[in-house]
């Protein structure tokens, strides 16, 4: 069994951590402190913490405005609430106005699980992934999330950093470098990729793993960064293995699996198969359950696989 | 333009030929929206020509800004959340010395700077991209609150339409303005009665409007937002109230100075054709010989 770490925590620490060091950053919050876990930068810079009530919308428009005078700001509630709700002042006051504003998008896929699909965010990458000028970033585990925090902030310009509210696996150490619009490859093979995204990466290796007790050798790719793309090491994954699988806590309408598709359908076709939620709201559950349950099981990346496998190119 | 201060009131008083040149200042941006909306063949001339005086009395006389240096770091900042009043803004800067007064014909025009609604990556001067109605106060909120961290001395002024305080999100801004105590913000209502669809209190009434502002925590000054010496009084007034935000509800007229727009629905966003730009000019010259009589 992996390591678990909880990723809303190392988000918030990661964030106190960071604000010692950089004074314009500023954090705001609707009323979730508790839960993003804004409030360890809250309790250490309480004059750099705005929390702005039930207000989403506000908060964003706020954020832009904190922006507009230098600082940095971080503005967090639960990532459909930013992506949905406050949609509008996303698309208008920070993509189009481009505004350095980070948004903090908590509690993303179904990570909030238990408090079931009204809490859920499956549609959130394909609206931002949809919005011009902005970064789109998911974070991979507790240490990639802590490493993407500095580098977000000194990303010039406005993100999208979407973070899971479970304990996730850790998949990284200390060593782990993270740089916006790069893919790793976390483990090579050249029967099928496997392109990985959030928690899914996770799944991803563990589904290599078997595989390979199968003889199929699975290459891993995380692409924590939807927007912009790396399609170079797509295209290079495809010439060199033939077919792909993406996997994603996300809606397979307008996330990773389609972003791939797109690269992959002008540049260099070759067989896909998208491993997500098929278009269909979840339910309350407990966390992996729901994983398992909504098509994200690690025997989903495998089945995936195993169909590409016959079909390569 | 120089202040003097009064003697007796200890509040600054401006020189009978201050008001009488702003006030003729804005007639004159008054005929050079209906030019840009004439030429350009679209715009929002109901909503410019009401707030002509507002926009004139802070782009003019009570901000600091400087045309030279549109980034200065001390500047006041001023955002026209009812972004469909840009003709006004940018007649305003131009003629303030942002850019040329001949770049205004390009409104609306392919690759000009000057876009239907202003854009603050295009225009010199453009504090903030608007358009879509409801974002200001809650973005003033930002940049107040950025001041006050920074310990900066300089204001942040919002001018708001009417049917826009319709919007939720004002209501957000408001509460949070309350909430820190922003004496270092301002907003300007500009109330012309008028929205797209039709007269205000029909669409969605407003008032009372003064209320709501209070009892949300705001100072709240009421004036008649075509006379320039009450304008520029009420922004020197609430300038001189630092520990709440402050409203001024400008009562104003919708498409003041043309007879045939006045308070009409109809002329909140659409272009006259030649005959009635011809008209507007006559009527709008006339409007400004006044102030100068």
């Amino acid at each position: 069994m992996q390591k678990l770490e909880s990723m809303r925590v190392a988000y918030g620490k990661a964030l106190a951590e960071y604000g010692a060091v950089n004074p314009d950053v500023v954090v705001l919050d609707a009323d979730v402190s508790a839960s993003t876990q804004t409030h360890f930068f809250a309790s250490r810079f309480p004059n750099r913490f705005f929390n702005l009530g039930v207000a989403e919308a506000g908060m964003v428009d706020v954020a832009v405005g904190l922006a507009l005078a230098g600082k940095i700001p971080f503005a967090n509630t639960f990532a459909f609430l930013i992506a949905l709700r406050a949609a509008e002042q996303v698309r208008t006051c920070v993509a189009y106005a481009r505004t350095n504003v980070k948004l903090g998008a908590g509690y993303a896929g179904l990570s909030d699980s238990k408090d079931g699909p009204t809490h859920h965010s499956i549609c959130d990458l394909a609206v931002m992934r949809s919005m011009p000028n902005i970064a789109v970033v998911v974070a991979t585990d507790a240490v990639g999330v802590q490493k993407m925090v500095p580098v977000v902030a000194e990303w010039d310009g406005p993100v999208y950093l979407r973070i899971s509210r479970a304990e996730v696996p850790v998949i990284f150490n200390e060593d782990h470098e993270v740089k916006i619009g790069k893919g790793a490859v976390l483990r090579d093979g050249s029967d099928v990729s496997l392109i990985g995204t959030g928690v899914m990466v996770s799944r991803c290796l563990e589904a290599a793993e078997q595989l390979k007790k199968g003889g199929v050798s699975a290459r891993v790719i995380e692409m924590h960064t939807l927007k912009p793309l790396d399609h170079e090491l797509i295209l290079q994954a495809a010439r060199e293995t033939g077919a792909i699988a993406t996997a994603e806590e996300h809606s397979i309408i307008g996330g990773l699996g389609e972003a791939v598709a797109g690269c992959l359908a002008e540049r260099y076709p070759v067989p896909l198969r998208r491993v997500g939620i098929k278009d269909t709201f979840a339910e309350t559950g407990s966390y992996f359950e729901l994983l398992d349950r909504y098509g994200m099981g690690v025997n989903d990346i495998i089945l995936a696989a195993k169909e590409l496998i016959g079909q390569r190119r | 333009m120089k202040k003097e201060t009064c003697a007796c009131c200890e509040m600054v008083s401006h020189s009978e030929k201050t008001i009488r040149e702003l006030a003729e200042l804005a007639w004159t941006l008054r005929i050079d929206i209906v030019d840009m909306i004439h030429t350009a063949g679209s715009g929002h001339p109901g909503g410019s020509l009401s707030a002509a005086e507002i926009v004139t009395a802070l782009i003019f006389h009570h901000l600091n800004i400087d045309p030279k240096n549109p980034q200065m770091p001390n500047r006041d900042r001023f955002l026209l959340s009812k972004g469909h009043a840009a003709p006004l803004l940018y007649a305003a800067l131009a003629r303030r010395g942002f850019f040329l007064v001949d770049e205004l014909k390009t409104l609306r025009r392919l690759d000009s700077r000057l876009q239907g609604h202003p854009d603050r990556l295009k225009t010199p001067g453009v504090e903030m991209t608007s358009g879509v109605l409801g974002h200001g106060v809650a973005i003033g909120v930002g940049l107040a609150l950025a001041a006050r961290l920074d310990d900066a001395r300089w204001k942040v002024y919002v001018l708001v339409g009417d049917g826009e305080i319709q919007a939720g999100v004002i209501w957000e801004g408001a509460l949070m303005a309350s909430k820190y105590r922003l004496g270092n913000l301002t907003v300007i209502l500009d109330f012309n009665n008028v929205q797209l669809d039709g007269p205000v209190h029909e669409i969605m009434p407003i008032q009372p409007v003064a209320e709501k502002w209070r009892s949300f925590g705001w100072h709240v000054t009421e004036i008649d937002g075509h006379d320039m010496r009450k304008v520029l009084n009420a922004l020197d007034i609430t300038d001189n109230i630092h520990d709440q935000p402050k409203t001024i509800i400008a009562h104003t007229t919708k498409g003041k100075g043309v007879s045939y727009m006045e308070n009409q629905a109809r002329w909140h966003g659409r272009a006259p054709n030649d005959e009635e730009y011809a008209q507007a000019v006559e009527e709008l010259t006339e409007g400004r010989n006044l102030c100068r009589s």
